[in-house]
């Protein structure tokens, strides 16, 4: 007998100290609800998290690997946005 | 034997036979994802035997440990319900019998958390978290399997009559219920029924199951009278070790 | 190790000269130690061999959890249970999070189940052997896992990134699996006559499939040139084995066992044990369905399969008929 497959999901988990959700995996879910469930029983399980984000699969959008270039090197050149680009004398203490 | 004694191997009980029932389906489940949570569930189970028989060896001080209760009594010294001991059958029995028990449980637990024995309330309290999350995803399953598909209802329904002569045993107090509910430590079993029954209701209609209409009772787990022959063949397996090699650390 | 047999599509390493633009640049990321992810150009064989290897490691981890799942009814304590339950679950942790890598690649879970029972994908020849005492899960746990950590831990820096996070993770949790074994162990070799006489039993039994489950010697392995330079294979099958060996020896030692090998002996030369080789014709009746398990572990895997069919069915109907009413609803 041939079954639907469980749709596929990704799983983010926010942990105890204050960080963002982070991506953590995936796992196969009827529904969202089920997600959150089989999130919690499978990628909780050594204390990882106190919340949980699922978003099926499919309707991830993504960037495209081809616009590679034009998507990320234009800021490569930009030092000036990190503090370190700036000198400022020792004298002038702690900044 | 002593009364709270008694109603510690019943609690603990429940959930060591029910915790090895629920471990014999790890790595066989319908789905990977089933297979972990059922262990999840499995391992709370465990953890809540370690406890209640715990502190029923030290209420006995005969020197026993949790894992002597567990593994060197015979069929005829076990307190559990018989519905936990019949055999997982399906995925389907299996998490009916789930439901029917944490149903069961939430609002004992519940209660449970204001014993006037305050190791009774603590271990209550911890179990009691497991139980909810056990009874969120046992009753959705049911919901999930009875609404199905035409051959899942029809095997959901068959399951509920099968496990419905069981449930009944539940709610059957005697001496040591009374004697726990004079004391303060733990509500008469029957005072739970409204609660288990709304929440048994509720379901069943939304996993478009009918409750049978019977309330003919199985009972003799609770008190030990009599239980049902699938407990000697758990308790064969299970204690195989500790009785073929009498004195050894494992 | 989880993917001993897995055969390259190819003809072996391919020649820079030999290759397309695309798979030159392709190379040279993997060169650089870039990570390749799902949605970048990769070769149809690096897409073909590591759905084989994730596919095959995968399936390792599912039908793993038979041999010691065996024994989670009979474990002698409730600690000893829980342990087990809790190592025997996080194999199929491990099993999900591969499938899951290898999803990415365009094949789905399913899909490699069905490929799994009806004998196009492998697993690991390790799991064809039976389980008979308690002190085979103290020998599955320390040299099996062992032997699993050992492959494992290098893989983590494959170039596949979704494999490469998922051996990350699993490395993390499996860290106490193989302690877990050896614990087993020591409690068996402290206790009475009977239970080291297990220990030893299971040693005997176990060490050279543990040894077997490296794969054969790289010089009759034509296709782990290939998989090296596409980095999804780390370390020669050989490395590996003879790492397992210098680290596990002293361990025997230490719990007062006899490795069944009367030919082994440290060489102050090489600075390694010599050891003797598994035998290689017993290897190859297992991979090809000989091995003492295989028909009972696939027979498992396919009645669990099927007896599930009907549940994942119905749920996924439910499901269906929800996401229906409520959009009637609205």
């Amino acid at each position: 007998m041939s079954v639907k497959e469980w749709p596929l999901w990704e799983v983010f988990i926010r942990g105890q100290h204050g960080m963002s959700h982070r991506h953590v995996g995936s796992l196969h879910a009827v529904d969202a609800k089920h997600a959150i469930k089989n999130a919690r029983d499978v990628y909780t399980r050594r204390n990882e998290g106190v919340s949980i984000w699922v978003v099926e699969a499919a309707h991830i959008a993504a960037s495209s690997p081809s616009e590679k270039g034009p998507m990320y090197d234009p800021a490569r050149d930009k030092v000036y946005r990190h503090p370190t680009f700036y000198d400022i004398p020792d004298d002038v203490g702690k900044m | 034997m002593q009364p709270l004694f008694e109603f510690l191997l019943r609690q603990g009980d429940n959930a060591l036979v029910l915790g090895h029932r629920t471990s014999e389906w790890c790595g066989t489940a319908p789905a990977l994802e089933e297979d972990i949570a059922l262990t999840n569930t499995a391992l709370d189970l465990i953890g809540q035997t370690q406890l209640w028989l715990g502190y029923a060896a030290e209420v006995e001080g005969a020197d026993r440990s949790a894992n002597d209760l567990a593994y060197l009594r015979d069929v005829h010294d076990f307190r559990n319900l018989l519905m936990l001991e019949v055999p997982n059958e399906d995925f389907g029995r299996t998490l009916m019998r789930q439901f029917l028990f944490d149903a069961f449980q939430v609002p004992w637990l519940t209660a449970l958390q204001t014993s006037a024995d305050p190791r009774v309330a603590e271990i209550a309290a911890k179990s009691l978290k497991e139980a909810t999350y056990h009874l969120d995803r046992s009753a959705e399953t049911v919901i999930a399997l009875g609404d199905g598909t035409a051959d899942s209802n029809a095997r959901m329904q068959a399951t509920l009559d099968y496990l419905w002569p069981y449930v009944g045993e539940i709610f059957v107090d005697d001496d040591t219920d009374q004697t726990m509910a004079d004391a303060l430590i733990a509500p008469l079993p029957s005072s739970m029924r409204p609660v288990w029954a709304a929440t048994i209701e509720e379901t069943a209609k939304a996993a478009c199951l009918s409750l049978p209409e019977s309330d003919f009772a199985h009972h003799g787990g609770r008190s030990g009278v009599r239980h049902t022959e699938h407990l000697g063949h758990m308790l064969a397996t299970m204690q195989v070790l500790q009785r073929s090699y009498p004195g050894a650390v494992w | 190790m989880y993917a001993q047999m897995v055969k390259s599509t190819g003809k072996g390493l391919v020649a820079r000269e030999d290759m397309s633009p695309e798979d030159c640049a392709f190379q040279d990321r993997i060169d650089a130690g870039e990570k390749i992810e799902p949605r970048d150009y990769m070769p149809d064989g690096y897409r073909r061999n590591l759905i084989r290897q994730i596919g095959q490691h995968a399936h390792s981890e599912i039908v793993g959890q038979l041999p010691e799942g065996n024994w989670i009814t009979r474990a002698p304590t409730l600690e000893r249970k829980a342990n087990l339950l809790a190592k025997v679950q996080d194999e199929a942790g491990h099993g999900l999070y591969l499938y899951c890598a290898a999803e990415t690649l365009g094949v789905s879970r399913d899909e490699m189940t069905e490929m799994l029972l009806d004998g196009r994908m492998k697993y690991s020849s390790i799991f064809n052997y039976p389980t008979l005492t308690w002190a085979d899960m103290g020998a599955v746990g320390w040299l099996v896992d062992g032997a699993a950590i050992m492959n494992q831990v290098p893989l983590q820096r494959t170039s596949y990134g979704p494999y490469a996070r998922a051996m990350v993770r699993i490395c993390k949790e499996e860290s106490f699996h193989q302690r877990q074994g050896f614990h087993i162990m020591m409690a068996m070799v402290n206790g009475t006559a009977d239970q080291k006489r297990m220990a030893q039993d299971a040693l005997n039994r176990f060490w050279y499939p543990a040894l077997m489950m490296f794969g054969p010697s790289d010089k009759d392995s034509v296709h782990s040139a290939q998989s090296m330079a596409w980095r999804i294979k780390v370390n020669t099958n050989d490395e590996l084995r003879q790492k397992f060996v210098d680290e596990t020896v002293p361990q025997a030692e230490y719990l007062g066992l006899t490795i069944p090998d009367a030919h082994l002996h440290w060489n102050d030369e090489t600075e390694h044990y010599d050891f003797t080789e598994p035998d290689w014709d017993e290897f190859f009746d297992v991979i090809s369905g000989n091995g003492p398990c295989n028909v009972d572990r696939l027979n498992a895997r396919k009645t669990a399969w099927d007896d599930g069919a009907w549940v994942r069915e119905a749920m996924m109907a439910h499901a269906e008929k929800k996401a229906a009413r409520k959009q009637a609803a609205e």
